[in-house]
C-alpha cells in the first residue's frame, strides 16, 4: 500500500467562509446594498446622463413626495385597479384551475386555452382593451386580470393534477369518498402550490398594472412617472419607480409568509 | 380526454374555440370580434407585405439580441453564485427583487436614457430574460451531486478542466431550462417595450391597427405572435425534453 | 397446495385455521402489456402473519394492491371472509411503503386521519388516536409533524394509523424498507409483539428474506413476474422468548439458507 502513497496529500476544499463572522449573510447583504447605492450615487455625479439623477437627489425627492402626500395617494390610485383585478382573477383563476384539475373534460377544453396563454405575450391585448372599454378602471382592471390569470390557472390545475398518488391511495384505502378525498388530501395537498401561482400572478398582474398606467392613461405613479419625464424632473420619476417597484416585492414577499402561516403548519413549527 | 378507446388529443379543443369565435364573429355581436375566417384571409394577405416583414425582421433581432446578451451575462453569473457563498449572498437579494419586480416600470428609464429606438427594446428584452436564466443555472451548479466534483478531483482534474467538463455539463438541464424560461418571459418584454417605445417593428403596427380600429388586421397580428410564441415555448420544451435523461440520470 | 418442507415441528392437533383471505385465480396485466400476475391462487389462514416474499419486480405489491381493493385485477377475484372484493373496505387497513402521511397534518391527526374519514367525530377519534400512538411508542409526539419525525417514527404513526380503524386484516407493502437497518430490528421485534396480542391477519409483503423468516408464520415465495407462487415455507422459529436469540436459531438460519437457494437463480 505504501507505493501508492502520494507525495502531496489531495487537498481537501478550501471553505473558510462558511463561518466567518464578517461574512455574516446579513453583513454581505448590507454592503451589497451599499455598493450598489454608493455606484448609483457614483453614476449620477459623473454624471453618465442627464437623464441619471443621483441616488441622493432622488432619496430626497422621494421624502419630498412622501411627505405632500402626492406618492401615497398616487400608490393607492395604482393599487385600485391592481387589487381588483387580483381579486377578480385570482377568485376566477383558482375556480378554473381546480375545476380543470378534477375533471377531464374541463381539462381537455380549457387546458389548451391557458398553455396557449402563458407563453403569449398578453400585453399586445391592451390596445384593444382601450379600444373596447375606454380609458378608465375597467380596461386596467382587465389588464392585470389577463396577465395574472393564465399562471394562476395552470398552477391550481398542475397542482390538483399532481396529488401525491400514495396519498389519493391511502384516502382510498380508509375508505374516503371523492368528496374527502378532495377536501381532505387534495385541496390541503395543492394549496402551497395554489398559493405560489397566486404569488406569480400577482407578480405578473403589477407588471399589467404599470403597464396600464403607461399605455392607456398616465394615472397614478404611471401619471408621477410620466409627468415628471415630461418636465424632466428625473428624480421624482426615479423615486415614483422605486417606490413602486419595492411596494411591489414587499406585496410578493407579504404574500409568500402568509403562504407559510396559512397552509404549511408543517414549515411553521421550529425545526 | 378520451371518448370511448380513442383518445382525443389536447388540442383539438382548440378547433372548438376557433368554431365558437368564428359564430360569434359571424353574428356581428361586437366589432371587437371580427370572424376568424376574417381574420384568417387578413392574415394571409398582411403576412407578405414588406412593412409587415420588416416588423418581424426587427423584432427577431431584438429578441436574439436580447437573449443572447441575457445568456452570455445569465449561465456565468448564475454558475459564479453557485459555486462562491460570498457572490451568492451579495447577489441574491438583486436577482430575486428583479425576478418579482414590475420591470415594466423600468423602461420609461432605459427609454430616457438610451432613446426611442432598438437599443432599449433590447434591453427590455435582456431585463426580462436575465433573472431566471441567473437563478435556473445558479440551481443548477446548487444541484450538482457532490460526489461527482469529488470524482473530477479525486481523477486530478484542473480547475478549468472541472468547470467545462463538470460543472457546466452536470448543470445543464437546469440552465437550459432558465434559457427557455427566459425566452418565453423575452416574448413578452420584446412586445412590452415595442408597445412602450410605439415606433418600433410590431408596436408601430399596433398602433397604427389600434387607431384606424383595424380590428381585423389586429387580430391577424396577435394571432401571429400567439402562434409563434406558443411554439417557440414548445420547441424550446421539447429540446429540453431531449436532455431530460441528465437530470434523471443524476438523481 | 405445496407442502410446507420446513415445518420440522409436528403440526399441533388443533384445526387449521380458516382461510380470512382467498385469492382466487388472480391476473393481472397492466396496460402496456406487462404481466404481472398469473393465475394466481392463495390463502390467508386468518391470525397469522403471512408474507410475499419474491424478487424485486415480482408483482408482491401488485398482489397487495389487489387484495385491498386498490388495484382491479384483470382475471379472477378475492375473498375477504368470503366476500368478494370490489374495492376498499373496513376489514382492511393499509400500511404503505413511502408512509403515506399527510405532510400538513400532525400526528395525531394522521392517526385519526381514517377514522376521520369514517366521520367519527372529533373527539372520540382522537381518544382512539391518542390509545394507537402510545401503542406504537410515540406518546408525546402527538402535535409533531411528520417531517419532524425520523423514517421509523413515521412508520409507526402510519402503522398507528392503520390500527386505529380497527381492521381484521393489516396489509403491509414493504413497510420497513425506507427505515434505516437498526430501526429495522426493532420494528420486526415490535411487530412480533403486535402479532402476538391484535389477534389480527397481517399480510406482509418484503423482499428481505432475513426479515419474512424472522416476523412470518408463512411465507409464500413468489417466481418472476407473470408472478406464481413457487413454495409456501412455514419458518418453525420458536416464538416468544428473546427476541435475539431467534436470529441465532438454527432453524432461522436453515430457512434463510433454503429460501435464498430457492431465489438465487433469479438474480442476474
Amino acid at each position: 500500500m505504501s507505493t501508492l502513497i502520494t507525495e502531496q496529500p489531495i487537498a481537501v476544499a478550501p471553505r473558510p467562509w462558511t463561518d466567518h463572522a464578517l461574512l455574516h449573510p446579513w453583513l454581505l447583504r448590507g454592503l451589497s446594498l451599499a455598493l450598489v447605492l454608493a455606484a448609483w450615487e457614483y453614476a449620477g455625479r459623473v454624471p453618465i446622463s442627464p437623464a441619471f439623477p443621483t441616488f441622493a437627489d432622488t432619496a430626497a425627492a422621494w421624502l419630498a413626495m412622501l411627505q405632500d402626500g402626492s406618492l401615497l395617494r398616487a400608490l393607492w390610485i395604482t393599487l385600485q385597479p391592481l387589487a381588483i383585478g387580483l381579486l377578480i382573477s385570482g377568485l376566477l383563476g383558482v375556480a378554473i384551475g381546480v375545476a380543470m384539475g378534477l375533471n377531464r373534460l374541463t381539462e381537455w377544453f380549457g387546458a389548451p386555452i391557458f398553455i396557449v396563454l402563458q407563453s403569449a405575450p398578453l400585453a399586445a391585448l391592451i390596445p384593444l382593451l382601450t379600444f373596447a372599454y375606454g380609458i378608465g378602471l375597467t380596461s386596467k382592471v382587465l389588464t392585470v386580470c389577463i396577465m395574472a390569470m393564465p399562471v394562476i390557472v395552470l398552477n391550481a390545475f398542475n397542482a390538483v393534477r399532481h396529488t401525491p398518488g400514495s396519498l389519493l391511495e391511502m384516502g382510498k384505502s380508509f375508505l374516503g369518498s371523492k368528496r374527502q378525498l378532495i377536501l381532505a388530501i387534495v385541496l390541503p395537498a395543492a394549496s402551497p402550490v395554489i398559493f405560489a401561482g397566486l404569488r406569480l400572478g400577482a407578480a405578473a398582474g403589477f407588471i399589467g398594472a404599470i403597464l396600464a398606467e403607461l399605455l392607456i392613461t398616465p394615472t397614478g405613479i404611471g401619471d408621477i412617472i410620466t409627468y415628471s419625464q415630461s418636465i424632466a424632473d428625473y428624480p421624482a420619476m426615479y423615486a415614483a419607480i422605486a417606490t413602486v417597484i419595492l411596494f411591489s416585492v414587499l406585496f410578493i414577499e407579504l404574500l409568500e409568509w402568509l403562504e407559510i402561516r396559512l397552509f404549511r403548519p408543517d414549515q411553521r413549527v421550529p425545526r | 380526454m378520451q371518448i370511448g378507446r380513442f383518445r382525443v388529443p389536447m388540442m383539438a379543443s382548440l378547433l372548438i374555440w376557433a368554431l365558437l369565435w368564428e359564430i360569434v364573429g359571424r353574428l356581428g355581436l361586437t366589432i371587437l370580434l371580427p370572424p376568424l375566417s376574417a381574420i384568417a384571409g387578413r392574415m394571409a394577405e398582411i403576412v407578405p407585405t414588406p412593412t409587415f416583414l420588416a416588423a418581424a425582421w426587427i423584432t427577431l433581432q431584438a429578441f436574439l439580441a436580447g437573449n443572447l446578451i441575457a445568456i452570455a451575462l445569465g449561465v456565468p453569473l448564475g454558475v459564479l453564485m453557485g459555486r462562491s457563498v460570498i457572490a451568492d449572498r451579495m447577489l441574491l437579494p438583486w436577482v430575486n427583487l428583479f425576478l418579482s419586480a414590475p420591470l415594466t416600470a423600468l423602461v420609461p428609464v432605459i427609454m430616457i436614457l438610451f432613446g426611442y429606438g432598438q437599443t432599449t427594446i433590447i434591453l427590455t428584452v435582456v431585463m426580462f430574460a436575465l433573472w431566471i436564466i441567473v437563478l435556473d443555472a445558479r440551481a443548477g451548479v446548487r444541484n450538482i451531486a457532490p460526489s461527482l466534483i469529488e470524482m473530477a478531483r479525486v481523477y486530478g482534474a484542473t480547475p478549468l478542466q472541472a468547470f467545462l467538463k463538470i460543472h457546466l455539463l452536470a448543470a445543464l438541464p437546469e440552465i437550459l431550462a432558465g434559457i427557455r424560461l427566459g425566452a418565453i418571459r423575452a416574448v413578452k418584454g420584446v412586445i412590452i417595450g415595442q408597445l412602450l417605445v410605439s415606433i418600433v417593428g410590431f408596436g408601430r403596427l399596433f398602433e397604427l391597427y389600434s387607431s384606424n380600429f383595424l380590428m381585423e388586421h389586429f387580430w391577424a397580428l396577435i394571432l401571429v405572435l400567439f402562434a409563434v410564441a406558443f411554439a417557440l415555448a414548445e420547441g424550446l420544451g421539447y429540446l429540453e425534453r431531449r436532455v431530460e435523461y441528465y437530470a434523471a440520470a443524476r438523481h | 397446495m405445496t407442502p410446507a418442507s420446513h415445518a420440522s415441528q409436528a403440526a399441533p392437533a388443533a384445526p387449521p385455521p380458516r382461510p380470512i383471505v382467498q385469492v382466487e385465480r388472480i391476473g393481472k396485466v397492466y396496460p402496456g402489456g406487462v404481466e404481472a400476475l398469473s393465475d394466481l391462487s392463495l390463502d390467508f389462514p386468518e391470525g397469522q402473519l403471512t408474507t410475499l416474499l419474491g424478487p424485486s419486480g415480482c408483482g408482491k405489491t401488485t398482489l397487495l394492491k389487489i387484495i385491498a381493493g386498490l388495484i382491479e385485477p384483470t382475471r379472477g377475484q378475492v375473498l375477504v371472509d368470503g366476500q368478494p372484493v370490489s374495492g376498499p373496505g373496513p376489514e382492511r387497513a393499509f400500511v404503505f411503503q413511502d408512509f403515506a402521511l399527510l405532510p400538513w397534518a400532525s400526528v395525531l391527526r394522521n392517526v385519526a386521519f381514517g377514522l376521520e374519514l369514517r366521520g367519527l367525530a372529533k373527539g372520540e377519534r382522537e381518544a382512539i388516536a391518542e390509545q394507537q400512538i402510545q401503542e406504537v411508542g410515540l406518546k408525546g409526539f402527538e402535535q409533531h409533524f411528520p417531517h419532524q419525525l425520523s423514517g421509523g417514527m413515521r412508520q409507526r404513526v402510519g402503522l398507528a394509523r392503520a390500527l386505529a380503524v380497527d381492521a381484521k386484516v393489516l396489509l403491509m407493502d414493504e413497510p420497513f424498507s425506507a427505515v434505516d437497518e437498526q430501526t429495522r430490528r426493532k420494528f420486526q421485534e415490535d411487530l412480533l409483539a403486535l402479532v402476538a396480542h391484535q389477534k389480527k391477519t397481517f399480510l406482509f409483503v418484503t423482499h428481505s428474506i432475513e426479515e419474512a423468516v424472522y416476523v412470518s408464520d408463512r411465507i409464500v415465495l413468489l417466481s418472476r413476474r407473470p408472478s406464481q407462487v413457487t413454495r409456501i415455507i412455514e419458518p418453525a422459529v420458536p416464538r416468544g422468548g428473546d427476541p435475539d436469540a431467534i436470529r441465532r436459531h438454527a432453524s432461522y438460519l436453515d430457512t434463510v439458507e433454503t429460501i435464498w437457494r430457492g431465489l438465487k437463480h433469479y438474480v442476474d
